[in-house]
C-alpha cells in the first residue's frame, strides 16, 4: 500500500521556555499510509501537528514534505503545499454557513480577486461554481447530514459530531495530499466512532489522502492504522503495528505507570 | 395562551420598595444631570407647542414619564405567572416621580441659596429662572413635585391601559415632538411640494406647532398606530414569505424604487435638506468603507480618518490654484483618479506595519497612525505642501464633464455626486461580500489562526480590506474638498474616526442597510462632527447624545438598528440556539437521525 516517502521529520525539537514539548523526534509518513500518533495527555501530540502545519516554529530539526523543507513557511503556505488539518477543540467558522466553511477553505486553490468579483466576469462565475461544487462534494462524503437545507445554515447549529465532520470536510476542501486529523472521534458515541472509522478508511481508498491521526480511542486506532507511533514527554517511545505497540512495556508504563514493586 | 397564568392584581402598596426608591433616585440624578448640562436653558428657545411647551422643558419632562413606566415593567418568562396590572403600577410610578421631583426641588433650593458656579459652569440665575417657571422658589419647587408625580403616575398608568391605547398615546407624543423638532426641515421641504399652506397652518410664525398643528399630528399618529401599523406588518409578512425568484423580483423593485426616490426627491427639497443629505452621503461613503474593514474583516481601525484626509488633501493640492508647493490645477475628475492611487499607497503604507497585530493592539496603533497623519499635515515640515495650519483654500468645484459644477453653494449637485459614489460603494460591498475575498474576510474575523491554517493568506487579505476601505474614504475626502472649497487639518480630527465607527455600530455592523440607517439617524438627524443635522438646536449636546445612544445601543441592541443576521446571532448565541432547538433545527445527533445517510456499520 505505501508508496513514496511523503513527509520526513528529522531530529525535531521544540521548547516553550525550558519545557521540551518535543525533543529529537524522528518521524516519517509514506504516501497512502494511515499513521496514528498516540500518547498520554501532554505528550506533545498537538504540538507535533502545530509544528507540521506551521503554527509553531521548531527550535531545531527539519520537516521535509515531498522533498522540500517546510521550515519558515506560514501556515497558509503549508496548506497550499498540500497539508490540511483539523483541530482537537473544533474550531469552525461558527457564524459562516456550512457551505461557506468549505468554500473558504479552497482559498489557496483559487485566485479570483477584486476585479473578477466586481465585474462578475466569466472566470469569476466559473470559479465560484467550481468552488461550490467541490464544497458540496466534500460535504456529500458524510451523507446528507451536511447537505441539502443545511448548506445555508450556520455552523453553530450543528451537533457536536457534525461539527467534527464539518471540520474534516473543511480540511478535505483544501485539496490536500496529507490530512492531519486531531482526535477525529473525540466526543462521539460508539456508533458514530465506528462509522467515522470506516470513513477514514475511505478517505484513503477513495480520495487518496495520506492520513496522520491523533487519537485516544484505541478501537479506532486498531481498526484503521497501518502504523502507530507512541509519544511521551515529547519523545517517540515506540512505533510499529498496533499489536506490537500495545504490548510494548514502555507504552504500558507510559499509560498505566510502573508496577508498584519496581518503584521502591 | 398565558391568560390562565395571570393572577389577580396585587394591592397598591405591595411594592418592591427598594426598586421604587432606586428608580426614584435614578430619576432625580437624571433630572439634575440634564438641568446642569444647561439643556433646559439652551433649548428653551426651541418651541414645541406655541405658548405651551418648549424643548427645554421637554428634555426634563420625558424623564419621569419614562422611569415611572419602566419601574413596574417586568420580564415575564414563558410559562411563568404574571400579575394583572392595576393601581399598584400607578402608585409605583407616582412614587418614583415624587422622589425625582423632590430631587429637582432640592436643586432649585440649592440654586437659590448657594453659588456653585465654580465647578458647575451652568449654575446660574438663568437656570433658576427656567426651573421655577419665573415664579418664586417655593412655587417652582411645588410645581415640579406635582408635575413629576403626575407624569410618573401617567407612566405607570401606561402599563395598565390596553396596548392599543398605550400605543396611540405614545405615537402621538413621539410624533408631536418629532414634527416640532423637524420644523426647519419641514419648512424647507414644504416649499418644494407647494405645501406652504399646510406648514403655515401647523406652525406658528415664531416657531413651534400651533394647536391646530398638534391636532393634525395626533390624528395622523393615532390613525397610523391603529390601522397603518397592522398594514405595515402585513406587507412585511408577505415580503418575508416570498421565496427565490419572487423575492428577487421584489428586491429589484424595491431597489429601483429607492433609486428613483434618491434621484427625484432632491429636486423637491430645499437647500437646507439637500445640504443635510449631502453630509449624510459623505459620511455614508466613509461608513461603507469602514464597514468593510471593521464589519467584514473584523479589523478595528480607529485611524480611518487618515484616508479621508488623504483624499481631501490630494484633491486640494492637485486642483487648487493656491496650493503652496505646486498647483497643476487639474480638473477634479483627473484628480480623483490620482486620489485612488494615493489611497492605495496610504492603505498599504499604514496597513503594512499594523496588519500583523490583532484586536486591541491594532486599534491602538491605528488610532496613533490617524493622529500622526493629521499632525504631519499640520507640521512646519510639511506645511510647504499642505499649507500647515492655514490649510489649502480656493479649491474649485468639481466639473463633471462640463455638465455642472459641484460645489458647496449647490448642495443638490453635491448630493447627486455623493449618491453616485455611494452607489458604487454599495455595489462593491455587496459584490465583495459574496466573493472569495469576502469569505476570506469573514473567516479572518471569525478566527484568524484557523483562517491562516485553512490556506488564507491573512496578511494579504487584511491589506486588501484596508486598501478597499481607504479608497472609499478617499473618494469621500475628494468630494468633501470640492464641496467645502478648502481643507484644514482640523476637519480630520480623531473625532471623525469615532463618529464613523459609531455610525457603523449603531446602524448595524456588517450590513449595508444598517450602515445607511446609522448614517441617516446620526449624521442626518444629529449632525456630523462639524456639520449641523436636522436637530440643529441640539448640536451643542451632540456628543453627549452620541455617547448616550452608543451606551444604550450596546446594552439593549448590540447588533445595531438594522442588524446583520450573522452578527446578531453572534451576540445572542444562547437565545438563538434555544430558538433553533425549539424549532427542531438543531440535530440531537445520535448518528442516525437524518434519513438517507450512511448506515452505521
Amino acid at each position: 500500500m505505501s508508496g513514496e516517502r511523503l513527509l520526513t521529520i528529522t531530529d525535531l525539537s521544540v521548547s516553550f521556555g525550558g519545557l521540551d514539548a518535543l525533543s529529537h523526534l524522528d518521524f516519517h509518513v509514506d504516501e497512502g499510509e494511515i499513521v496514528s500518533v498516540i500518547g498520554p495527555n501532554g505528550a506533545g501530540k498537538t504540538t507535533f501537528f502545530n509544528m507540521i502545519s506551521g503554527m509553531v516554529t521548531p527550535s531545531s530539526g527539519d520537516i521535509l514534505f515531498k522533498g522540500e523543507s517546510l521550515l519558515g513557511l506560514d501556515p497558509n503556505q503549508v496548506t497550499a503545499r498540500g497539508i490540511a488539518r483539523t483541530f482537537q477543540n473544533v474550531r469552525l467558522f461558527a457564524n459562516m454557513t456550512i457551505l461557506e466553511n468549505v468554500m473558504v477553505a479552497q482559498h489557496c486553490r483559487t485566485k479570483q480577486g477584486i476585479f473578477g468579483s466586481l465585474f462578475n466576469t466569466r472566470a469569476f462565475r466559473d470559479e465560484e461554481r467550481e468552488i461550490q461544487e467541490h464544497g458540496e462534494k466534500v460535504l456529500g462524503f458524510f451523507g446528507t447530514r451536511l447537505t441539502g437545507y443545511r448548506l445555508h445554515q450556520t455552523a453553530s447549529v450543528l451537533s457536536y459530531a457534525n461539527r467534527r465532520r464539518l471540520e474534516i470536510a473543511r480540511a478535505m476542501a483544501t485539496k490536500p495530499q496529507l490530512l492531519l486529523l486531531d482526535e477525529p472521534v473525540a466526543g462521539m458515541n460508539p456508533v458514530e466512532s465506528v462509522e467515522l472509522t470506516k470513513l477514514i478508511g475511505q478517505l484513503r481508498s477513495e480520495w487518496g489522502f495520506t492520513i496522520v491521526m491523533i487519537e485516544h480511542d484505541m478501537g479506532v486506532v486498531r481498526d484503521v492504522s497501518d502504523r502507530v507511533v507512541v509519544l511521551d514527554h515529547g519523545e517517540t517511545i515506540a512505533q510499529g503495528s498496533f499489536e506490537d505497540v500495545s504490548t510494548d512495556p514502555n507504552v504500558v508504563e507510559a499509560y498505566l505507570g510502573r508496577p508498584v514493586e519496581e518503584k521502591s | 395562551m398565558s391568560e390562565s397564568l395571570v393572577s389577580p392584581p396585587r394591592s397598591a402598596f405591595d411594592q418592591d420598595w427598594r426598586k421604587v426608591v432606586r428608580f426614584g433616585l435614578i430619576l432625580a440624578a437624571a433630572l439634575l444631570f440634564v438641568s446642569l448640562t444647561d439643556m433646559p436653558d439652551k433649548l428653551d428657545r426651541k418651541i414645541v407647542i406655541e405658548q405651551y411647551l418648549s424643548m427645554g422643558y421637554l428634555v426634563l419632562l420625558w424623564l419621569p414619564l419614562a422611569l415611572g413606566g419602566l419601574v413596574t415593567r417586568e420580564v415575564v418568562l414563558e410559562g411563568m405567572a404574571s400579575h394583572a396590572k392595576g393601581a399598584r403600577e400607578v402608585v409605583a410610578g407616582a412614587a418614583v416621580g415624587l422622589i425625582g421631583g423632590l430631587g429637582l426641588s432640592g436643586l432649585i433650593w440649592l440654586l437659590d441659596t448657594r453659588d456653585l458656579s465654580d465647578p458647575l459652569v451652568n449654575w446660574n440665575d438663568d437656570l433658576l429662572e427656567i426651573l421655577t417657571f419665573g415664579q418664586s422658589v417655593g412655587t417652582g419647587a411645588l410645581y415640579w413635585v406635582l408635575i413629576s408625580v403626575s407624569l410618573g403616575a401617567m407612566g405607570g398608568l401606561a402599563q395598565v391601559v390596553p396596548a392599543a391605547v398605550r400605543r396611540s398615546v405614545m405615537a402621538s407624543i413621539v410624533a408631536v415632538i418629532l414634527v416640532a423638532a423637524l420644523e426647519a426641515a419641514l419648512d424647507d421641504i414644504s416649499e418644494g411640494f407647494r405645501l406652504e399652506w399646510l406648514f403655515d397652518l401647523m406652525f406658528a410664525k415664531r416657531g413651534g406647532l400651533t394647536v391646530a398643528g398638534v391636532v393634525i399630528v395626533i390624528v395622523v399618529a393615532v390613525g397610523y398606530s391603529l390601522i397603518g401599523r397592522i398594514k405595515t406588518a402585513e406587507v412585511k409578512e408577505r415580503y418575508d414569505a416570498l421565496k427565490g425568484a419572487e423575492r428577487q423580483k421584489a428586491n429589484t423593485g424595491l431597489l429601483l424604487l429607492t433609486a428613483a426616490a434618491v434621484v427625484i426627491l432632491p429636486m423637491f427639497l430645499g437647500k437646507l435638506t439637500n445640504e443635510l443629505l449631502a453630509n449624510v452621503g459623505l459620511f455614508l461613503l466613509l461608513a461603507l468603507g469602514l464597514n468593510i474593514v471593521v464589519g467584514l474583516a473584523g479589523i478595528l481601525d480607529l485611524g480611518y480618518v487618515a484616508f479621508f484626509a488623504v483624499g481631501g488633501y490630494t484633491t486640494a493640492i492637485l486642483t487648487s490654484p493656491s496650493s503652496p508647493a505646486f498647483s497643476p490645477e487639474l480638473p477634479w475628475i483627473v484628480a480623483v483618479i490620482i486620489v485612488v492611487f494615493m489611497a492605495c499607497i496610504a492603505g498599504l503604507f499604514i496597513g503594512a506595519p499594523v496588519i500583523r497585530m490583532r484586536g486591541d493592539y491594532l486599534a491602538i496603533v491605528t488610532l496613533g497612525f490617524g493622529e500622526i497623519i493629521r499632525l504631519t499635515v499640520r507640521s512646519d515640515w510639511a506645511s510647504g505642501l499642505t499649507g500647515g495650519a492655514q490649510g489649502i483654500t480656493s479649491i474649485p468645484g468639481a466639473q463633471i464633464f462640463g455638465l455642472t459644477e459641484v460645489r458647496g453653494i449647490n448642495p443638490q449637485a453635491v448630493f447627486y455626486l455623493v449618491a453616485f459614489f455611494c452607489a458604487i460603494a454599495i455595489y462593491m460591498s455587496w459584490r465583495l461580500e459574496r466573493s472569495r475575498l469576502g469569505r476570506a474576510w469573514m473567516a479572518v474575523r471569525e478566527d484568524e489562526s484557523v483562517a491562516e491554517a485553512m490556506g488564507v493568506n491573512t496578511v494579504n487579505v487584511k491589506l486588501m480590506a484596508f486598501v478597499v476601505g481607504a479608497i472609499l474614504a478617499a473618494f469621500s475626502g475628494a468630494i468633501f474638498a470640492a464641496k467645502v472649497g478648502s481643507v484644514f487639518e482640523t476637519s480630520f480630527k480623531v473625532l471623525v474616526s469615532i463618529v464613523i465607527l459609531v455610525v457603523v455600530i449603531v446602524g448595524g455592523m456588517g450590513r449595508i442597510a444598517g450602515v445607511i440607517a446609522g448614517a441617516v439617524v446620526l449624521i442626518g438627524v444629529l449632525g456630523g462632527p462639524n456639520q449641523p443635522g436636522l436637530l440643529a438646536e441640539f448640536s451643542e449636546f451632540k456628543l453627549l447624545i452620541y455617547g448616550a445612544l452608543l451606551v444604550w445601543m450596546m446594552l439593549k441592541r448590540p447588533e445595531g438598528l438594522v442588524p446583520n443576521a450573522r452578527r446578531s446571532r453572534e451576540l445572542h448565541q444562547d437565545e438563538f440556539l434555544q430558538d433553533a432547538w425549539l424549532k427542531g433545527e438543531i440535530d440531537d445527533d445520535d448518528g442516525s437521525t437524518v434519513e438517507g445517510e450512511v448506515a452505521p456499520a
